[in-house]
């Protein structure tokens, strides 16, 4: 798909209340400069969210999601995010099986003290978002 | 080698002769197994504990009126079975019973089983007609002795590999198997399997099923199943292929219904967060210019595939009763192979093996973080 400069994705974020978010909430008022793509959604734990969350971000037209949360080892329930990884590789599967773009779904790890880094997930996944073009369920009707 | 006790009579027969002793002599209480409703041949799932109740159940009928695993855990919901029982089930049945007592949906204490290898069974829909049905039998029958696919099986069975059950007490063995009528011989797996057919009148010996035979039918099966999952291959590599597969559905949910692993009374579908009210339709009108109604159909039926793709023993209920025939069971036996390849997992096989998806390990799939 040709690249659009004007196109802004829009990429909904599940943050984990323990790393992911307090990583955003560094990144901000360290007054790091990322892309304005990301709608953040607070969870108390990247395992939260059920894949169906997920899903249905895409279905109703997200043009990528992202699952953020503690790295492995650091989860503040001890091993919630080992759970999500497993559930977000199983999804991954099914969407490239059944056809959907599995490349718009992304889990990172980002501590409370990477401030850095999650301005660099949120620009880095907001390019490849950029380079595949508007999520095409945004136009469908018969979803 | 596997102990194996070989009874006088035919096989459909023997069975019907070893239940009946089973029932006499109070080894078990009760017999969970499939009955005719009449005398044209429609069946049921039936718990018989008298014996002369039994003359008319026909344990290895080629239908699945629902998958007898869901129907097993209603009985030991709430723990061990009271009385002894013993079940005839397919081998997918068990393996879906398996995995619901994995889920705490049932207990396998004081049930024993009894499966075969099985040749597979007909869609519902073809037990409407009687006569159709009769007619069919025979061909059916001709089939399993050869070891051949028959031509009006459920898609799913077709395309079915597992048809050797892994933890049945007692096995009979069916497929191609070509002196059925001639003689019954029950594989006795367990201790259980052994101990209950201690004093039946019979001889009992040492021999295995044979391996080569199974191999054989086995190919021919995974030769189908290729070409089934590659016709749906074909259609399903992007939106347009799922509108195109899943566009005629009705929202009537009875595939989850039917389904064995499909388990929670509180689904998420049928839940207020999947009612689409006058608000959803006014923003996706504002948004797409025009919505299918009722809404929802690819969230329903991939999310449903997230949700028990691990599981999925592939029986083909749900294809089974839906009105609009979307070929289900193939999309959910494709998806779920490869999700549970990831983990090495195959639904149902062993009970003590966790689910994939509530365990995991410390170092895995780093391959999917970014």
């Amino acid at each position: 798909m040709k690249k659009n400069e004007d196109f802004m994705p829009r990429i909904l974020a599940f943050l984990c209340n323990w790393c992911s978010y307090a990583g955003a909430d560094l990144a901000g008022t360290s007054r790091i400069k990322y892309p304005p793509s990301i709608l953040p959604i607070r969870v108390m734990c990247s395992s939260r969210v059920d894949p169906l969350f997920i899903l249905r971000a895409y279905l109703n037209g997200a043009d990528g999601v992202l699952l953020a949360g503690c790295h492995p080892g650091d989860c503040h329930y001890q091993e919630g995010n080992y759970y999500t990884r497993r559930r977000f590789a199983m999804l991954k599967k099914v969407a490239e099986e059944v056809g959907l773009e599995a490349d718009r779904l992304r889990l990172s790890w980002v501590s409370a003290s990477e401030g850095q880094r999650y301005a660099k997930v949120a620009t880095d996944f907001t390019e490849k978002i950029k380079e595949l073009g508007e999520n095409p369920s945004k136009s469908k009707i018969f979803l | 080698m596997t102990k194996t006790l070989k009874l006088k009579n035919n096989t459909e027969q023997g069975i019907l002769d070893f239940l009946k002793f089973l029932l006499e002599k109070d080894k078990v209480k009760g017999v969970f197994t499939l009955k005719k409703i009449n005398k044209d041949g429609s069946i049921a799932y039936s718990l018989i504990t008298k014996p002369e109740e039994l003359d008319d159940a026909v344990p290895f009928f080629p239908l699945m009126p629902t998958n007898a695993g869901k129907l097993l855990s209603r009985f030991t919901l709430n723990g061990i079975a009271k009385e002894p029982i013993i079940a005839v089930v397919k081998p997918c049945e068990l393996r879906a019973f398996i995995e619901l007592v994995k889920r705490e949906q049932g207990n396998l204490e004081n049930i024993f089983f009894i499966s075969s290898t099985c040749g597979g069974v007909y869609p519902s829909k073809l037990a409407i007609d009687n006569n159709a049905l009769k007619k069919n039998l025979i061909k059916y029958w001709d089939d399993v002795k050869k070891g051949e696919i028959n031509a009006d099986l459920r898609s799913a069975c077709k395309a079915c590999t597992e048809f050797i059950p892994y933890t049945a007490d007692i096995t009979v063995d069916l497929v191609g198997n070509n002196v059925l009528d001639k003689q019954c011989i029950l594989y006795l797996n367990t201790k259980n399997g052994e101990e209950i057919a201690k004093d039946i009148k019979g001889d009992f010996l040492e021999r295995e099923i044979d391996n080569k035979k199974l191999d054989s039918i086995r190919n021919k099966r995974e030769t189908e199943k290729k070409k089934l999952f590659s016709e749906i291959d074909a259609k399903m590599n992007d939106l347009d292929g799922l509108v195109e597969i899943f566009g005629r559905c009705i929202g009537c949910h009875g595939c989850s219904k039917v389904c064995p692993i499909c388990y929670c009374k509180l689904c998420e579908f049928e839940s207020p967060d999947s009612e689409y009210g006058p608000s959803y339709y006014e923003s996706e009108l504002n948004r797409r210019g025009a919505i299918k109604v009722p809404p929802g159909t690819l969230y329903y039926q991939i999310g449903r595939l997230t949700h028990i793709a691990i599981s999925c023993v592939g029986c083909g209920s749900c294809e089974d009763v839906c009105p609009v025939d979307i070929p289900l069971s193939i999309i959910f036996k494709k998806v779920g192979e490869s999700v549970q390849k990831m983990f090495d997992y195959t639904p149902g096989k062993n009970v003590e093996e966790e689910i994939p998806l509530v365990t995991f390990k410390q170092e895995e799939f780093v391959e999917v973080e970014e």
